[in-house]
């Protein structure tokens, strides 16, 4: 008699927990399915040139999302390509290097970043960041590389390199403290084993360290990815807002999710605002795809070692 | 004790509710203080009614009207024709104080700084693009303009702002015809950031940098500005009764003519500031009898001395007498079932 009262409330709690998870599909689904909803009649308006084109004008009614896409993809890259060396690189140090009272001073900064309001990064980032790239790093960089169009342009301070550098310092957080998670997480023998045949502090790292950490830490970078490419509020503040392609990472540029938080609120007509809905649904979709292509390469990874 | 008094404040509250009227308004954010204040003002007059208003965009108040969820709305624009085709009761576009925008500049010079409406467009069309421009320096006698290139900033976010700014341009320039928006496509090589705020730092930030605002705020903000050439031929520098100017004289009698729907940009009025524009309070020709009353003693209120010296101490440009009176006269004839 008494096994089966536990048996009820086993089963009470596992269809409990079934529905919280079918919950969280059904927001997804929905969430999916309203943005498609919303952005139809730009579909049905532009076809394919809607992801082809990269004219975005609302005053003539054309909105095509490409000068967005390139906006977020290389905004979020190029933090990355800033971040990922520091966070992993700090990681190593604070778990196999770091002097023990250091340690938790440290961390704890690191996580404070995490912290920091968006909207203070934006701030900082035009009050700061931007007059120093206008005055010291552009001139310094398009001197010393006339020959390509990278670095050239108006001096604006404002622009994917300066939007980069703010997304890079906002994920160096989540970065760092996840590497942190898997490397303290790496039986500490490797290590020894490593040592004990006589590799040196950093092929030792590489081989114990680094090499089976290397699917947690892929994880790590992901997440920041994702935390990139949808931030908006510090993005938007000094990213320069063009709906432009240029090579120059010094032009001003505009980002998916920062043309919907600037033009949404004062949309004009209803394909203006559909055009916003298609916008963030290109957003949804290639989030997915980024997320998808993750989850491949880090079961390869996990299979390799 | 400190549980007695909540317990009686929040009874208080609910009687308020319970004995007076409660009415909803959304819309633009521009005359956002002014509003706020004329309803909390208004509330000491008539202690039974409670306006509420939310700054949620010019266009999300015509919608949130159009659904009836509020009972007016307000904007920095008149409501377009997609928007008229939507409402189910009429729409009467009340004006209730003036704005403007004011085009700002960081540069340190002799003099203020004396723009035509050709050369703003060209400014702004990129096609005048350093400091140092044979037109600039012919508009400018006595002026040393330095070796610098001209950065433009503007709005990125959709904005009554750049409405009013680019209904000058359209109105001004052949160029411009048929450009103006809430969100505009810009020439390549400007900049633009977010809100009032933004596009005042971007422009302190950079020497050699031009941009436009709300009067309101660069004068909060001590800001220097350009004089603009108006209709008239006049260069005049924005103020408050420069910005009423643009509503005075002849375009009274247009104004009752086109239903109080019209642009003041580019105004005839001698002495009137060019880049000036109404906000509009959008209220429903047909209402029920209660609301609609104090709806009705509110733009009263609000169009009258009290209310309208308060605009002033705000920096919004109070409405000239002769079309208060003219607008009141339409505030009588709403629908009251």
């Amino acid at each position: 008699m008494k096994r089966k009262e536990v048996r009820i409330s086993d089963l009470l709690f596992h269809n409990f927990l079934r529905g919280l998870a079918c919950l969280v599909i059904a927001l997804f689904l929905t969430l999916f399915v309203f943005l498609f909803a919303s952005a139809q009649p730009t579909f049905l308006a532009r076809g394919w040139s809607f992801f082809s084109e990269s004219t975005w004008s609302p005053t003539k009614e054309i909105f095509s999302v490409l000068a967005f896409v390139y906006g977020t993809m290389v905004s979020s890259f190029l933090a990355l390509f800033f971040a990922v060396p520091i966070s992993v690189g700090s990681a190593l140090f604070l778990t196999q290097i770091c002097p023990k009272q250091l340690k938790r001073p440290i961390r704890t900064l690191i996580e404070l970043l995490a912290a920091i309001p968006s909207v203070v990064y934006g701030l900082w980032g035009i009050f700061v960041l931007a007059p120093f790239i206008k005055n010291y790093i552009q001139p310094f960089l398009s001197v010393h590389t006339e020959s390509l169009p990278f670095f050239q342009g108006p001096p604006f301070g404002l622009g994917l390199f300066t939007a980069a550098i703010i997304l890079a310092i906002m994920i160096i957080p989540t970065i760092t403290t996840i590497s942190i998670e898997v490397f303290s997480s790496i039986p500490q023998l490797y290590h020894e084993g490593a040592k004990a045949l006589g590799a040196t502090d950093w092929e030792a790292m590489r081989m114990a360290v680094l090499a089976p950490g290397f699917s947690g830490v892929f994880a790590a970078v992901i997440l920041g990815l994702g935390r990139a490419m949808g931030e908006t509020m510090a993005v938007t503040m000094v990213i320069g807002n063009r709906a432009d392609i240029s090579p120059s990472l010094f032009s001003p540029a505009a980002t998916m999710a920062s043309v919907i938080a600037n033009e949404y609120a004062e949309a004009g007509s209803n394909l203006h605002s559909a055009s916003l809905a298609a916008v963030g649904f290109t957003l949804l979709l290639i989030s997915m795809v980024v997320n998808l292509a993750a989850r491949i390469i880090i079961r390869r990874a996990r299979r390799n070692t | 004790m400190k549980k007695i008094f909540t317990l009686l404040s929040l009874f208080g509250a609910f009687n308020v509710f319970a004995a007076g009227t409660l009415i909803n308004g959304a819309g633009a954010t521009f005359p956002e203080p002014i509003y706020t204040k004329w309803f909390a003002e208004f509330k000491k007059v008539e202690p039974g009614t409670s306006i509420n208003y939310q700054g949620i965009g010019s266009g999300g108040g015509i919608k949130q009207l159009t659904a009836g969820t509020v009972d007016f709305a307000a904007s920095d624009t008149p409501m377009n024709v997609e928007e008229n085709k939507a409402v189910k009761i009429p729409v009467l576009h009340v004006p209730t104080v003036i704005g403007a925008v004011v085009v700002t500049y960081n540069l340190k010079l002799e003099k203020p700084l004396k723009l035509s409406a050709e050369v703003v467009a060209a400014i702004f069309s990129g096609k005048i693009n350093k400091w140092n421009d044979e037109k600039l320096i012919k508009l400018n006698p006595g002026i040393n303009f330095p070796k610098l290139p001209i950065v433009v900033a503007t709005r990125a976010d959709g904005s009554g702002t750049t409405a009013v700014f680019s209904d000058y341009l359209s109105q001004v320039s052949p160029d411009w015809k048929g450009q103006a928006g809430k969100t505009v496509d810009w020439f390549r090589g400007s900049v633009a950031a977010k809100g009032n705020a933004g596009v005042a730092g971007l422009v302190q930030q950079a020497e050699g940098a031009i941009g436009y605002i709300e009067l309101v705020y660069a004068l909060q903000n001590k800001l220097a500005f350009a004089q603009i050439q108006n209709k008239k031929g006049e260069y005049i520098e924005a103020n408050l009764k420069s910005v009423s100017a643009a509503a005075g004289g002849n375009v009274v009698k247009d104004m009752v003519k086109n239903d109080f729907k019209l642009s003041i940009t580019n105004s005839e009025a001698s002495g009137a500031y060019p880049i000036s524009s109404f906000t509009w309070l959008l209220i429903n020709e047909t209402m029920p009898k209660e609301k609609g009353f104090q709806i009705v003693k509110m733009l009263n209120w609000c169009l009258g001395n009290t209310g309208q010296d308060m605009a002033a101490s705000l920096n919004f440009a109070p409405l000239p007498k002769e079309l208060r009176e003219a607008v009141l006269i339409k505030v009588k004839g709403l629908k009251l079932n």
